[in-house]
């Protein structure tokens, strides 16, 4: 029987001393396609970076492949896809070059590239259909076409377990199905995937899992839900518009402790 | 005129302009890809209280040197590790107390300004022979460093937070680059001098990236143009003509900028090109403009199979593709996805 990739029990987070998660217990299982949701402010990024260890737990306990955090090394079995706008760096990159970057967690100091590690660069590239744009500069390419290169970089290291921070944000549909087809192929492979989204689209018909985030707590876990559903006022948010940013600003309930003045109430 | 690279002084600085011209554009390469550029001008200041320390104690500016600058570094490294908000302050005012306190330890030994000076702006012509031995031996390890874990450090630089997931060390990685900076700086020092010091690490960064679309292009073009520049500006100031007093630190900077100023142009050119051959993707025929409001009232008719818009099935309902966005009519409104 394969090992649970990730158990997260009772786990928290606060920054700045502010609790953003408090009391989550989640367990993936292996081959299973998990969507982290939720309104903004929800916790779900925070969520995705506790899981990956970049922002450390207050409290709990996280496990990954059944090995607590603090002594696991096995850093080949994951791989991350931070939410990012852009790709670039001060200093021209191939799109090759940053691809090769996730090949690190399997290469040892001082070793060129071995054929193995040329091969799944290549099948990365294919996977998210850049192949063509191999040797262009990374700057060259579009916002999606430059998301689909830093999946391409976790998809390198052929990790088992794979996190996505709004894979989707900002990228255009056409973008949207190319990256829908390569966590299809990924997904048809025995991978492990959690992703946050705010939005499913194309995505939908992959999650078998949706868990939905409010307020720092999970809110429900289970089937996955249409796009409408996660808007439910139960989770946090009331149907809202972008074109109705009235109404949003006066129904919305802050959370953040309100701060006015040292001297209030006196 | 040529005889002048008979001499044994000329012979051992050009040695010494080649090793620190190949060696500040590798470490550079990595600080202005972190975006980082004055980081080199940050740690020439506080080396300049590392030099002054030399000169009050005795002992040989270049270690004491070394020792402040990589502290020094260390220091900024953490400072911008740590500091959200007030980093660049922190940071200057760490700039200002290597300068003032340099500057101050000088007087309290009893030296005037010019012993500073060589220091500041450079003194190539009078090294001795065992400062070349000791500038190869540095640049060395900078060059084998900044080639050989190329591929960690470019990862580290390019995306911290990929990197941190991983596995690998970004802090030590980032400490290395501190560290290779500072030892860096301390022997570009005897060639350009401590000002112009961030000079010989950036510059050739800037001119090799007008061309180049690799990170590994950049890095090996960088180092030839940082060593063509040193060993060129210095050949350039000896051969000034009798009578005039030319620093090597000066002209090996003008070249660089030269170097950068020729390229320039060219580079602008290659990237409208580049810009030509990717234009923008073709609109369906009858998009509207971007800028139209969603009222409902805008809308000639209900999208539906005939409309033109394109249609793509959304959970339980249809969006259409209208003026760059997925929209989908929802009671008396409209939904924008």
């Amino acid at each position: 029987m394969p090992v649970t990739p990730l158990s997260l029990t009772g786990g928290a987070v606060a920054i700045g001393g502010r609790p953003v998660l408090r009391g989550i217990d989640l367990v993936v299982e292996t081959g299973e396609f998990v969507a982290l949701m939720g309104a903004n402010g929800s916790g779900k990024t925070t969520l995705i970076r506790a899981m990956t260890g970049l922002r450390p737990l207050t409290a709990g306990s996280l496990e990954l492949f059944g090995t607590p955090f603090d002594r696991f090394h096995d850093w080949q079995r994951i791989g991350y896809v931070p939410q990012r706008t852009g790709a670039t760096s001060g200093v021209p990159a191939s799109v090759w070059e940053v691809v090769a970057s996730g090949r690190l967690t399997r290469r040892r100091l001082l070793r060129p590239l071995s054929r193995a590690d040329r091969t799944a660069i290549t099948d990365a590239l294919e996977i998210v259909g850049l192949a063509d744009r191999a040797r262009d500069g990374i700057s060259h390419l579009s916002g999606g076409q430059q998301q689909r290169v830093l999946i391409a970089r976790a998809l390198a290291g052929e990790p088992e377990l794979l996190f996505l921070d709004e894979p989707t944000a900002g990228v255009d549909l056409p973008n949207q199905l190319a990256l829908t087809s390569a966590l299809g192929e990924l997904k048809s492979r025995g991978a492990t995937i959690v992703l946050v989204a705010h939005e499913l689209g194309p995505l939908a018909d992959l999650v078998a899992r949706a868990v939905v985030m409010r307020d720092g707590r999970i809110a429900y876990d289970g089937a996955p839900l249409a796009d409408h559903q996660v808007h439910d006022p139960r989770f946090g948010e009331t149907h809202s518009h972008h074109h109705c940013a009235d109404d949003r600003g006066r129904s919305r309930h802050d959370h953040a402790p309100h701060v006015a003045s040292p001297l209030e109430g006196r | 005129m040529f005889e002048l690279f008979t001499y044994e002084f000329m012979q051992r600085a050009l040695l010494a302009a080649l090793f620190t011209g190949l060696a500040a554009p590798a470490v550079g390469t990595y600080i202005v890809q972190r975006r980082l550029a004055l980081m080199g001008d940050g740690i020439g200041h506080v080396a300049v209280t590392g030099v002054a320390l030399g000169i009050f104690t005795g002992i040989a500016p270049t270690w004491t040197a070394v020792v402040v600058a990589v502290l020094g570094a260390i220091l900024i490294e953490v400072i911008r590790e740590r500091g959200h908000t007030n980093g660049d302050v922190a940071l200057a005012l760490l700039f200002y107390g290597g300068l003032a306190g340099g500057v101050l330890l000088t007087g309290l030994a009893g030296q005037s300004a010019a012993n500073l000076q060589q220091y500041l702006f450079g003194s190539i012509t009078t090294i001795s022979l065992s400062d070349v031995y000791l500038t190869m031996a540095f640049a060395a390890v900078v060059i084998l460093v900044g080639v050989g874990l190329a591929p960690q450090l470019f990862a580290v630089a390019q995306d911290e937070e990929f990197a941190r997931v991983a596995g690998l060390r970004v802090r030590g990685y980032n400490l290395l680059v501190a560290v290779l900076a500072a030892v860096s700086v301390t022997i570009a020092m005897r060639t350009v001098g401590l000002l112009l010091v961030s000079a010989l690490m950036v510059v050739p960064v800037a001119t090799a990236q007008q061309l180049t679309r690799s990170f590994r292009t950049t890095l090996v073009a960088a180092m030839a143009l940082g060593a063509l520049a040193s060993v060129g500006g210095l050949s350039l100031s000896a051969l000034a003509p009798a009578g005039t007093r030319v620093a090597p630190g000066s002209t090996i900077v003008l070249l660089a900028l030269a170097g950068f100023a020729v390229t320039w142009p060219l580079g602008a050119w290659l990237r409208h090109r580049q810009l030509l051959h990717a234009p923008f993707p073709a609109l369906p025929p009858d998009a509207t403009t971007p800028t139209e409001s969603h009222e409902v009232g805008e809308h000639p008719h209900d999208h539906g199979p005939d409309c033109g818009h394109a249609a793509v099935p959304h959970g339980d309902h249809v969006d259409y593709v209208h003026g760059g966005h997925r929209h989908a009519p929802h009671g008396e409104h409209y939904d924008e996805h």
